[in-house]
């Protein structure tokens, strides 16, 4: 549904982003993710024909955004960065515009109004002026907005940036509920979001994909994924030491990490080629032998968040080598 | 031409939930009544013509028009629309004719609403209501004219102080090339013939042309150039510095 090929967009000298490719199908939902001023917003601008690529192209259901861009800007739905929306208009009439300009009137723009409405709670604040909203609701009203022609392709840029946590919670849920029709793009740089929602995730920085894949498959990055982590409820009468040694000493076992000694608890990595079911069989063979008291043991999924730390630099690093 | 509608529909409902477009009406009421009855002696003339309410109206305009359009593209730049309006399945000239006729309706109903003037003179006299009408015409091509140029200066900037005043500086030149005491004093300095040229691309003589109840198709189409030209210039502006 959604095409991007090598998409690059330069401000002056600055290289915004720098050649970006990658594409999403029907029942897809891409988590666009990456610290600030990575390129996302940008990317979306040039995915919803808002500004021109300086190189690259995106198409948009087979019509390219630049050469066909009224047929591929039917296909899609977008809300913007910070959600703006014409302060001196009313919710109904904002959304009654919107959906005159994407062609409905009459009864089906008012049945599609009604429907935004309902899925994105408005009805509270339906005769109010955009300028007296809460920041939620206005939020709300531009993301209503976008999914006012129930577009087969959604581009939400941060879509749930400033809202609480239960209206966050509404909006992934409608998020998750509506990507198994469309093409959905979001872009966010909370993890935890990533995983509730995407089917497939993208991080990006300066300008560069760095990683792409399932959310399972970027977490197994983590240098943690696969580690066994144990925890002893006693500690033995040899003492921890001895224990690390007898865990290092085994044949499968590359090096151990101490992660608190009251109660004892213990992350094991293991070699190359040693699957996380067989060192986890193996620990609890050992743990038995030595009579260890062992209360818990699993493995370690890895986490996004040190995915994320390990291959994004922060902004200040960046920033500091643009300086010189 | 539906999207062009819908746009026009929008605006005239923005400018008439702000009151901009009250303002604008008020003010413009007052001040040509103002000026025609107690600046240009309308009653003291003697003569059952609009010449005196006319001939204030370059200078009305040139403070009024741009006040009703800064917000025009600045607002939209300010807020963010700009982006929202853009990606939806509108063209750029689109958008930029919807604006500004919705700007232009706001100028013809306040040109409209004068109608008292043109009651009075009738009552009074017996005044050629053809010229009359050439002058309405006039009046509200030149405002287009005005209007079309406050749009582009106000692609420009998401400050509409800085639109107002561009607007301004530019509309006053305009006026200024042809304006009777500017261009006896070019005499003195360069060819009757460049003094000439510079006229011709002044409101003022298209406008004083008009007026006198001539309908020349070269001034209707020294306006219609300018406002073809302004909003051909806003959209290349709108589509070069979008993001901006
Ligand atoms: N209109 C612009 N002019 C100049 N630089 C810009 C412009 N828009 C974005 N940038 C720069 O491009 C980079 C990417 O920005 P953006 O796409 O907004 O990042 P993100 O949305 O990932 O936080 C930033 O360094 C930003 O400063
Ligand atoms: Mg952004």
């Amino acid at each position: 549904m959604i095409q991007v090929r090598n998409l690059r967009k330069t401000f002056g000298p600055k290289v915004a982003v720098g050649g970006v490719s990658f594409k999403v199908e029907k029942g897809e939902v891409l988590g666009f993710l990456g610290p600030n001023g990575a390129g996302k917003s940008t990317t979306m601008r040039m995915i919803t024909g808002f500004i021109p690529p300086t190189d690259g192209e995106a198409v948009i259901g087979g019509f390219n955004i630049v050469e066909q861009p009224i047929e591929a800007k039917r296909l899609m739905g977008y809300l913007p960065e910070n959600a703006p929306s014409y302060a001196d208009m009313t919710v109904n009439g904002f959304l009654s515009f919107t959906a005159e300009l994407r062609g409905l009137s009459g009864s089906a723009q008012r049945k599609a109004v009604d429907r935004a409405v309902e899925m994105c709670f408005l009805e509270n604040v339906l005769h109010q002026s955009v300028e007296t909203l809460s920041k939620g609701y206005r939020h709300r009203t531009c993301f209503a907005q976008s999914i006012i022609h129930d577009p087969e392709v959604l581009i939400l840029d941060e879509p749930t940036d400033g809202l609480d946590p239960n209206q966050k919670h509404e909006v992934r849920t409608l998020i998750r509920k509506m990507g198994q029709t469309k093409a959905i793009i979001f872009s966010t740089h909370i993890l935890e979001e990533v995983e509730a929602v995407c089917s497939r995730a993208i991080i990006i920085d300066r300008g560069v994909i760095v990683a792409n894949g399932t959310p399972a498959e970027l977490k197994a990055r983590s240098p943690q994924a696969g580690a066994i982590t144990l925890r002893l409820g006693v500690e033995p009468k040899a003492g921890i030491k001895a224990v690390v040694a007898k865990l290092e000493g085994l044949n499968q076992v590359d090096h151990v990490s101490i992660l608190g000694s009251a109660p004892v608890e213990l992350r094991v990595f293991a070699r190359k080629n040693v699957s996380p079911a067989d060192l986890a069989g193996l620990l609890s063979e050992t743990a038995m032998k030595e009579q260890w008291a062992l209360q818990e043991l699993h493995a370690e999924e890895g986490r996004l968040d040190e995915v994320f730390r390990n291959i994004t630099l922060p902004d200040t690093k960046s920033a500091g080598k643009e300086n010189k | 031409m539906k999207p062009i509608l819908t746009i026009t529909k929008r605006e005239l409902t923005g400018y008439f939930a702000s009151p901009v477009a009250f303002v604008f009406i008020v003010i413009f009421l007052m001040l040509s009544g103002f000026f025609t009855f107690m600046v240009a002696g309308f009653f003291e003339r003697g003569q059952a013509s609009l010449e005196a309410f006319f001939s204030w109206h370059p200078w009305l305009y040139l403070f009024l028009v741009p006040a009703v359009g800064m917000r025009m593209w600045s607002e939209e730049r300010r807020l963010g629309t700009l982006e929202l309006l853009l990606t939806m399945p509108v063209t750029p000239w689109q958008a930029i004719v919807g604006k500004f006729l919705a700007a232009w309706t706001v100028l013809a109903l306040a040109l409209g609403l004068t109608f008292p003037v043109w009651i009075t003179v009738n009552y009074l006299g017996n005044p050629d209501n053809g010229i009359i009408l050439a002058g309405y015409l006039g009046s509200f091509l030149m405002g287009g004219a005005y209007l079309s140029i406050t749009a582009m200066t106000s692609a420009m900037t998401r400050n509409q102080v800085v639109a107002f005043i561009v607007s301004v500086v530019i509309s006053l030149f305009l006026i200024l090339a042809g304006y009777p005491p500017v261009t006896n004093l070019l005499v003195h300095w360069a060819l009757p013939w460049v003094v000439e040229a510079i006229a011709a691309f002044s409101v003022m003589t298209h406008f004083e042309s008009i007026q006198k109840g001539v309908l020349d198709s070269r001034d209707i189409l020294y306006f219609l150039s300018v406002i073809v030209f302004s909003l051909f210039t806003t959209g290349v502006i709108v589509r070069t510095h979008r993001a901006g």
